[in-house]
């Protein structure tokens, strides 16, 4: 087998250049790679993926919060039933000035772990980060999340207290939030659990990131009725940022450092900076019917469906009927 | 000692004269079941039924006017498991008779003009992926468009392995539409039946003005085998049952099948469209 690390150091060198615009509505800069075809040979497996995805030592959420944001202030609680340590989110700012940030916070260590919950938000944390995102739209501040979770917690006092509800609220209010939002995935994303943070106007991922209906193992469980063929699964799911990319899941690849986003903070930091402040320049430019009219759009075309040509057109009702709302 | 097949279905039982019902066992004359609208008369267990049973039972007489019935499934991922994709469809398609997990139209309720989406269980355990996703979403747009109230009736085991992450930028495609009839004031009404899991109820299903739930329905986000593997711990007996999830404060009433219709019907009279703003101030 290829060693990953070696095809990782080749897209390093490779950097964000890339000779075209690969979704459209973004204008790719050096920061971004938009363009799969811009990775080469050097695109690694999914299944190194998923790996490079989970490793312990790669940057969380505060990791990244604390170098790409300055004077982040912590804000706490839900309002409702308590704090959730597996989403941290609050106020900080990026090049003076304020923005909101809310992310899944993994930890480093088994202890820090268990603390997190693994990074596994129970329904408290999703109605923290709604509550920060009702936040940033009062005051009128970007709101930035960061994705990074195995899946939302499947527990059963997590079912008591409403995760699937928790969930469908956080993409609602998401899909009609009054101001710009700018999505990262950073290492997971698992399943409903990451989309109750991932509705945005752009939605980026680190190059080595994954994102997915079900995790590999569970996907490989219920298909193949056996966890051994998670292998398989992950590449079958197509979870891996160059993927995510072609299906036009996400708008680009954040470039990671040479062996991988866990060897240097410090410089994933900077090139995520690097990716998102444009973008939120771009986005704070226009007007809020716009965004939310684009944003709509951005999800209203995910999918393939086949549709014969030809099909038979409605008739025209009336105009009267149109003005009158019948 | 009672047998309990929980997941059976009447069309998986032999097909002859005969079914016994899951939960008590009795044996029940099928005519008799059909006609009862697939509820034990006994115990009142709910079959599972089909969509076009469920619209039969749901939509005035002679109303129901299918859309996209053509939209089919385009195979994103190439995805192989056990068997490839296109012949699992295949096969849910011959099985179910539909063409994806979710049937949509224009209907009338108790005489009030609505879109009905309708998902079927039997195709492919009722999972969401681009089709569904496309026909609720257009079910609610041209909710949106006439001002009609929108009810969709779940049953899903949530989102669609097969068509991976896309499967599950359905939820986030669908809320975004369904999030506009609110803003609109058009009433929307979920209705949860057996069972609605996953992707699904954490999704449309989970949030209508007003959302009800057929008795014992299965509702919960992640399903008892996914806790069992994933926390290692039992579920107790009753469990992300419809009465639970009332109980917690997640649903508005569990009404048995042969009220549902009658039910809906109140709401739809009772929540009527906001009317368009023509701006005169008035």
């Amino acid at each position: 087998m290829r060693d990953p690390l070696a095809a990782l150091r080749e897209i390093a060198t490779l950097g964000g250049r890339s000779p075209s615009e690969g979704n459209g509505h973004l204008v790719a800069g050096d920061e971004l790679i938009t363009d799969t075809a811009a990775l080469g040979s050097a695109r690694i497996s999914a299944w190194e993926a998923v790996k490079l995805a989970r490793e312990l030592h790669r940057p969380h959420s505060i990791e990244i919060i604390e170098r790409v944001f300055t004077r982040f202030q912590e804000m706490h609680g839900d309002r409702l039933f308590r704090d959730d340590p597996a989403i941290v989110g609050g106020i900080a700012e990026l090049a003076g000035r304020p923005v909101v940030v809310v992310g899944q916070q993994k930890g480093a260590s088994t202890e820090e772990n268990i603390q997190r919950n693994f990074g596994m938000p129970h329904p408290e944390g999703y109605r923290k980060a709604i509550r920060l995102y009702r936040l940033a739209e009062r005051f009128q501040l970007p709101l930035v999340t960061l994705i990074d979770t195995p899946g939302a917690f499947p527990g059963p006092e997590a079912e008591e207290r409403g995760q699937a509800e928790a969930i469908a609220k956080s993409i609602e209010v998401m899909t009609g939030l009054r101001t710009p939002i700018v999505a990262v995935v950073l290492g997971e994303g698992g399943s409903g659990g990451a989309l109750a943070l991932g509705v945005a106007d752009v939605v980026l991922s680190l190059q080595n990131a994954i994102y997915s209906v079900i995790s590999p193992e569970g996907a490989a469980a219920i298909l193949w009725r056996t966890a051994g063929e998670a292998e398989r699964a992950a590449r079958s799911l197509r979870l891996a940022g160059p993927d995510l990319l072609e299906l036009r899941i996400v708008d680009g690849l954040i470039p990671e450092p040479p062996a991988g986003a866990h060897t240097d903070h410090d410089r994933t930091a900077a090139n995520i900076k690097a990716a998102i402040a444009p973008q939120l320049e771009r986005l704070a430019r226009k007007a809020t019917a716009e965004l939310l009219a684009e944003r709509y759009e951005r999800f209203r075309r995910i999918g393939v469906v086949v549709e014969p040509a030809g099909e038979p057109v409605a008739p025209r009702r009336p105009w009267w009927k149109k003005v009158l709302g019948r | 000692m009672r047998l309990r097949m929980p997941f059976a279905r009447r069309r998986e039982l032999p097909s002859h004269l005969w079914t016994q019902c899951p939960d008590c066992a009795e044996m029940l004359f099928n005519k008799q079941l059909v006609r009862n609208m697939n509820v034990c008369p006994k115990c009142e267990h709910h079959f599972k039924i089909g969509a076009r049973e469920r619209i039969e039972l749901l939509a005035d007489k002679g109303t129901f006017e299918e859309r996209d019935a053509d939209l089919t499934s385009g195979d994103p991922l190439s995805f192989v498991d056990s068997k490839p994709y296109r012949e699992r469809i295949e096969a849910a398609r011959i099985k179910s008779g539909a063409t994806d997990a979710v049937i949509t139209g224009t209907a009338a309720v108790g005489g009030v003009p609505v879109e009905l989406a309708v998902m079927d269980f039997d195709f492919i355990g009722g999972s969401m992926g681009s089709v569904v996703g496309e026909k609720i979403t257009r079910a609610a747009e041209r909710a949106l468009a006439r001002r009609a109230p929108l009810v969709v009736v779940s049953a899903s085991g949530g989102a669609r392995m097969q068509e991976g992450t896309l499967a599950l930028m359905q939820m986030a495609k669908i809320l975004s539409a369904v999030s506009r009839l609110g803003d609109a004031g058009i009433p929307y009404i979920s209705v949860l039946t057996d069972p609605t899991t996953g992707g699904v109820l954490a999704s449309f299903a989970s949030l209508g003005d007003v959302v009800l739930a057929e008795p014992k329905a299965y509702i919960g986000f992640s399903g008892a085998r996914v806790t069992d593997q994933t926390i290692g711990e039992r579920l107790p007996a009753g469990f992300q049952r419809a009465e639970f999830v009332l109980e917690h404060g997640f649903i508005d009433q569990v009404v048995p099948r042969a009220q549902l219709k009658e039910r809906i019907a109140f709401f739809l009279a009772a929540l009527r469209p906001k009317p368009v703003d023509l701006g005169w101030g008035l």
